[in-house]
């Protein structure tokens, strides 16, 4: 009998609750979308009318750095000292992780933010990437039933990464554009009532800054006005700085650690950093992503936590060298910057040509636009039918707004670092045509 | 100030104050060196696999390039590589550890590389699975002696109870339909769910494989009850013989894959291939529905993209791990007879073992009365005096006291002769004392 092929009648065994559930969240609208791109993905040669993937978050406008660091450095980076650093490495298993790699990171974290807060490697706490951090962090801070409260429009993913087999519930904080989807102090007690009213305890609240998927960085104010709300209500901050290397100016990211150094905060055991090396770097494949917390006890329980989920000593070595490698890091962050913002100026500049304007960003590795205006009616129906169009007609994967639990409609999310120049320009030019015949359309009308 | 933490986080499930990881800690302070610290402590609790790394050196060597940074065009593979996140993992990889796989059983299963669900490593294998078979309450059956991490990797995060099925040295430790329903009863009266049995096979950390008969009746019982079966095949490449092992996925080719889908196995690299840092276990699951839930759910625990494309190219050179496969076999036998026959020499007998990277030793002669705060009384000893970290018997629930897992594969042989020589020492002192 092949067993390729097991004649799989509705098996009588049963599963858990937590595996027949449905918040790995792979039937919302943001996966539908991959799979019409998988199904017929662009290939500037092979397939030239294919769907283009503008619904991925990936940073590939500067392989090339690494990839030269690579080939200058390949001995070291990818052996060490040949055969007994290699039998060595394979053995590491320790889940403090390589102190050669968190030193890296922290000072890789450091460079970020303009040397202007210092990071301790022991307090450094390795997952295979974010996704695995964001879980864990949640694991420690909350029971099952109790809340996080996540501003929305949030990265998809939370919905499975803070949920699924935690068992905890996700509240919003809504924003909205008109004030620019900030993070105002009535919307955090609002978020709170209404965890309140659901009976929910809320254990705290988690932030994305630079925001996905708006790709602004958070002002210094709100940071603030944020710290001051969980202080006041005594629960966590968990801060994901995932793409604070990707801003597109130094000077405009401040993360949570120099809002702590400013105020010389005093209850810094509430505060929870989350990085990783998957965006800035584009190294999503290797899995590197990293809790910093000022808790001594989460740490030492993340650090236990983290066996489940530990980054491949491989993996480790190779980034402990380049990391650690001053005149890399150094030209690293600053021409990723220079082409990220190229890049965005680029995708603005021709949204606007076919008359679609998007939310000022400063940071990130995509740009959040409005096709509000161009909805029949401001519904969550509207929004999914034109994204349909845009999926199926002009041949884009991108990320409607409500997959997000934006609330309000028409906003959608647009990846522009995980393509080439010229392929970013035929995107460019179908929406402009796309455009242009609505508007044609619309005209007819009259 | 205190800000508080859940529940998981301030438990103990974590494992971490059990003697298992005292006598790590011990050795952490002290530990042995050849030239620098030869009368520090040697760790023989650790059960990794370092007596065949020079074949995997030696293929490094000669295919650095490829398995290193990828063929040809470098470059462009490099960079494919690192972006590939996607949870079904790397096709070459799956491809890679299927095979393996077939080849460490003989050829007398096959495995399908769309059952392959990667994981880093087996910890978060177990983990995974009990996520997806039990509810937090929920009961899932082992065999005891058992590896003390699975107290952690089954209980902490899942809220799951683990149920001993208590196991004797009056018939070499072996599982009987007796044994699991007197487990099964005592979960029910506790008002637990009973969800699955999960086996160790071979077994850590007795070293034994689990006969045939013995795998069938826990099928049976399984199919019986409506249960799944898990097991754990980690050490499958260690078995010292090749036909002495028989895989769970050899009695479900007997039986046609009837009932299959309530089948689970988990494997990984560390053990067999001594890459334990490299993080690569994996699930094969007869079951649809959990191979594609648990691939959802590793995304939590992906296995770096650059080890996988190592990895792939290593495993898929038949030439390579054909040789591998059986050289190591071979050593780890060798090691075992020292150690074993080394005992012996002073008295110390240990079970019958014919797989693994230790052996299941009896030291209840030297008991001063049969309980477990003896054991430990013993184990201090050990550690302290004769400076040998090994694992008591009571850190693996064994029910009999006075047996401890003595790991032989993860030192030189001259370590191992050092070692021997302290126990020598030991039990001769002892004698003379008395």
């Amino acid at each position: 009998m092949d067993i390729l092929e097991l004649d799989q009648v509705e098996p009588v065994v049963e599963l858990s609750r937590i595996a027949v559930s449905s918040s790995h969240g792979e039937d919302s609208p943001y996966f539908a979308g991959w799979k019409a791109y998988d199904e017929n993905p662009y290939d500037q040669f092979l397939n030239p009318s294919g769907v283009i993937q503008m619904g991925l978050a990936e940073n590939q406008v500067s392989f090339d750095l690494v990839e030269d660091y690579l080939e200058k450095n390949s001995d070291t980076a990818l052996f060490g000292n040949k055969a007994s650093g290699f039998r060595e490495n394979a053995l590491f298993q320790d889940y403090h992780g390589l102190l050669s790699f968190r030193k890296a990171m922290a000072t890789f974290m450091q460079q970020i933010r303009g040397g202007r807060v210092e990071f301790d490697p022991a307090r450094i706490v390795l997952t295979a990437g974010a996704t695995a951090a964001n879980e864990l962090l949640t694991f420690i801070l909350a029971n099952p039933g109790d809340a996080l409260l996540v501003p929305t429009p949030y990265y998809p993913g939370f919905d499975r990464d803070l949920r699924w087999r935690t068992g905890i519930n996700i509240v919003p904080i809504k924003t909205d554009s008109s004030n620019n989807f900030t993070i105002t102090p009535e919307a955090l007690q609002s978020a709170y009532d209404s965890a309140a009213a659901s009976n929910f305890t809320v254990r705290g609240v988690l932030i994305t800054n630079p925001s996905n998927p708006l790709g602004v960085a958070i002002e210094k104010t709100v940071l603030n006005e944020i710290l001051d709300f969980v202080t006041k209500k005594n629960i966590h901050l968990i801060s994901d700085e995932i793409y604070s290397g990707s801003v597109f100016s130094s000077s405009e990211f401040i993360s949570v650690a120099e809002i702590l150094k400013e105020r010389n905060y005093k209850e810094k055991e509430r505060v929870h950093i989350v990085y990783s090396l998957s965006k800035d770097l584009g190294l999503p494949g290797f899995r590197v992503g990293t809790i910093y917390s000022y808790n001594d006890k989460v740490v030492t329980t993340a650090r236990r936590m983290s066996s489940f989920t530990l980054i491949s000593s491989q993996t480790q070595h190779l980034l402990a060298c380049m990391l650690s490698d001053k005149e890399f890091t150094e030209n690293y962050i600053k021409t990723n910057r220079d082409r990220l913002r190229k890049r965005y100026d680029m995708i603005i500049d021709g949204l606007r040509k076919a008359g679609i304007e998007c939310l000022e960003g400063n940071a990130g590795l995509f740009c959040w636009m409005n096709l509000g205006p161009y909805l029949n009616e401001p519904t969550k129906e509207c929004e999914l039918e034109i994204w349909k169009s845009i999926v199926s007609e002009v041949k884009l994967n991108i990320s409607p707004g409500s997959s997000c639990h934006c609330s309000e409609p028409g906003w959608f999310r647009v990846c522009f670092a995980n393509m080439t120049e010229n392929t970013l320009e035929v995107a460019l030019k179908r929406i402009c045509d796309f455009m242009a015949k609505r508007v044609k359309k619309h005209n007819n009308h009259y | 100030m205190e800000i508080e933490l859940s529940k998981v986080a301030v438990s103990s499930a974590h494992g971490e104050d059990s003697p298992y990881f005292a006598g790590w800690k011990a050795y952490d302070e002290n530990p042995y060196d050849e030239v620098h610290n030869p009368s520090g402590i040697i760790q023989m609790g650790l059960a990794e696999n370092q007596v065949s790394f020079d074949m995997v050196e030696e293929y490094l060597e000669e295919h650095s390039e490829q398995a290193l940074l990828g063929k040809k065009n470098k470059r462009s593979s490099f960079r494919e590589n690192a972006l590939f996140q996607d949870y079904h993992g790397l096709l070459s990889f799956r491809k890679a550890m299927a095979s393996f796989m077939e080849q460490i059983r003989g050829g007398k299963a096959k495995f399908n590389p769309e059952r392959i669900v990667l994981t880093a490593g087996v910890t978060a294998a177990n983990e995974l699975l009990t996520f997806i078979l039990t509810n937090p309450g929920d009961a899932l059956l082992v065999p005891t002696p058992y590896y003390p991490g699975l107290d952690r990797d089954l209980r902490w995060r899942t809220g799951a109870k683990i149920i001993p099925i208590h196991c004797e040295s009056s018939n070499g430790y072996q599982v009987t339909p007796k044994t699991m329903e007197v487990a099964y009863q005592n979960a029910q009266s506790m008002n637990m769910k009973v969800r699955g049995v999960l086996i160790t096979n071979p077994s850590n950390p007795l070293g034994v494989t689990i006969p045939r008969s013995t795998l069938e009746e826990i099928f049976n019982f399984v199919i019986q009850k409506n249960i799944h079966l898990v097991s754990d095949e980690i050490y499958s490449g260690s078995v010292f013989s090749s036909s002495d092992f028989v895989s769970i996925a050899e009695i479900l080719v007997s039986k046609n894959y009837k009932e299959a889908e309530r089948v689970h196995i988990v494997y990984s690299l560390s053990k067999d291939l001594g890459l334990p840092g490299f993080r690569v276990g994996t699930i094969y699951s007869y079951n649809d529905k959990v191979v594609t839930i648990a691939r959802r759910m590793s995304s939590f625990s992906l296995i770096s993209s650059q080890t996988q494309h190592l990895l792939a190219c290593m495993l898929l050179d038949e030439n390579f791990t054909e040789k591998y496969i059986r050289v190591n076999r071979e050593r780890l036998l060798k090691r075992q007879q020292l150690m074993v026959n080394g005992l012996r020499e002073y008295g110390i007998e240990c079970l019958e073992g014919n797989a693994c990277l230790f052996s299941w030793m009896n030291l209840s002669p030297f008991l001063e009365e049969p309980t477990m705060e003896s054991e430990l009384v013993l184990w201090n000893s050990i550690v302290n005096e004769v400076k040998l970290n090994i694992s008591p018997g009571s850190s693996c629930h064994c029910v009999e006291p006075g047996w401890f897992r003595i790991c032989f594969a993860n030192m030189s042989e001259k370590t191992l002769e050092v070692a021997l020589e302290r126990i020598g020492d030991f039990i001769l002192k002892r004698r003379a004392n008395k």
